[in-house]
């Protein structure tokens, strides 16, 4: 495929395209994958977590 | 109340795990079908007759854009969801999106800096359009910044979540830079200020000014690209619940240790 001209602005744009979404989408998995085995870990060691008064879920 | 409890419903993080875990592979998937045919259609379309092939540029620039705007709209309206319902999950929703809005806002800045050099002759001017997104960059480091910065995480929420509705602003002023705002029955006239950038082809009052061969390419790009922006933003949601569960989890193991060297120093 001819692009003509301006091939290289062309070319330039979609490769940083591709590479910043894949550097977030492999920092997001990445991240996912770390937490996951930090949780599993504590877990394991048998950490719990007190509930405070009258909550039964939390993001904290 | 009925709602009260469907609200609660929703906010419970275990059931959202439960929801995200499954719904995420389906996301991806319709992101990455809908890109794919976008883009192998944008792709496959003829040149312009003006711009030539560096309209292949829009298929990815446009959908940077839109994207870098919602994704603080988004930000926005998590912000808002905290600050007066304080919902659990609006939170975690603000900050999963903040470094995925700033990635596309970067993503339009380079992309339409690429595409301007060989249609505007420069990559770069200081006009109301590009300045504007640059902000919209600059408010996205800042609420990043501001987060990482205070250690305690209420009080970081917070500030944020102010920092974002006071941010808002710059939305209507990035949209009304390059086409002005006309309401008669207000008495409200705001003139588009001189810029290089092209007013909006495709979410016009009188229609599309674009051409049906790539108009429909760069729908299903930014479809696409929405879904994608929402599985990553699942994504980021996922893991933040699990980096605070990970910390509460390390508190409680701080605090039995006091508790048992406490009572070991009492007897």
């Amino acid at each position: 495929m001819d692009l003509g001209p301006h091939a290289t602005f062309i070319i330039a744009s979609y490769a940083i395209f591709t590479l910043v979404l894949a550097s977030l989408t492999a920092w997001l998995m990445y991240d996912g994958a770390r937490q996951k085995r930090l949780l599993e870990g504590l877990q394991a060691k048998g950490a719990r977590r007190r509930p405070r008064s009258g909550e039964t879920e939390s993001t904290q | 109340m009925q709602t009260q409890s469907i609200t609660q419903k929703l906010a419970n993080p275990t059931r959202f795990m439960a929801l995200s875990g499954t719904l995420l592979p389906w996301l991806a998937g319709i992101a990455v079908v809908l890109i794919v045919y976008g883009l192998y259609r944008g792709w496959t379309a003829p040149p312009d007759y003006q711009q030539g092939e560096t309209i292949r540029i829009m298929y990815i620039h446009v959908p940077s854009a839109w994207l870098g705007m919602m994704g603080y709209a988004l930000i926005a309206l998590s912000s808002f969801g905290l600050l007066v319902f304080r919902h659990p999950l609006a939170d975690v929703s603000a900050k999963a999106a903040a470094p995925i809005g700033a990635a596309f806002t970067l993503l339009a800045l380079i992309t339409g800096s690429l595409w301007g050099k060989p249609m505007w002759g420069t990559y770069w001017v200081w006009d109301a359009r590009l300045t504007s997104v640059l902000l919209l960059f600059f408010l996205y480091l800042g609420l990043i910044s501001l987060r990482t910065s205070i250690e305690e995480e209420a009080l970081a929420s917070k500030l944020t979540a102010v920092l974002a509705l006071v941010g808002v602003v710059i939305l209507p002023f990035i949209k009304i830079s390059v086409e002005g705002l006309s309401i008669p029955w207000l008495g409200l006239e705001i003139p588009a200020w001189n810029t290089l950038h092209q007013p909006s082809s495709v979410f016009r009052a009188d229609g599309p000014k674009i051409h049906s061969s790539q108009l429909y390419p760069l729908l299903y790009s930014a479809l696409g690209f929405t879904f994608l922006f929402f599985a990553l933003h699942m994504k980021g949601m996922r893991n933040e619940i699990l980096r605070r569960r990970v910390k509460a989890l390390r508190i409680a193991e701080v605090d039995l240790a006091r508790a048992k060297e406490a009572v070991a120093a009492a007897e």
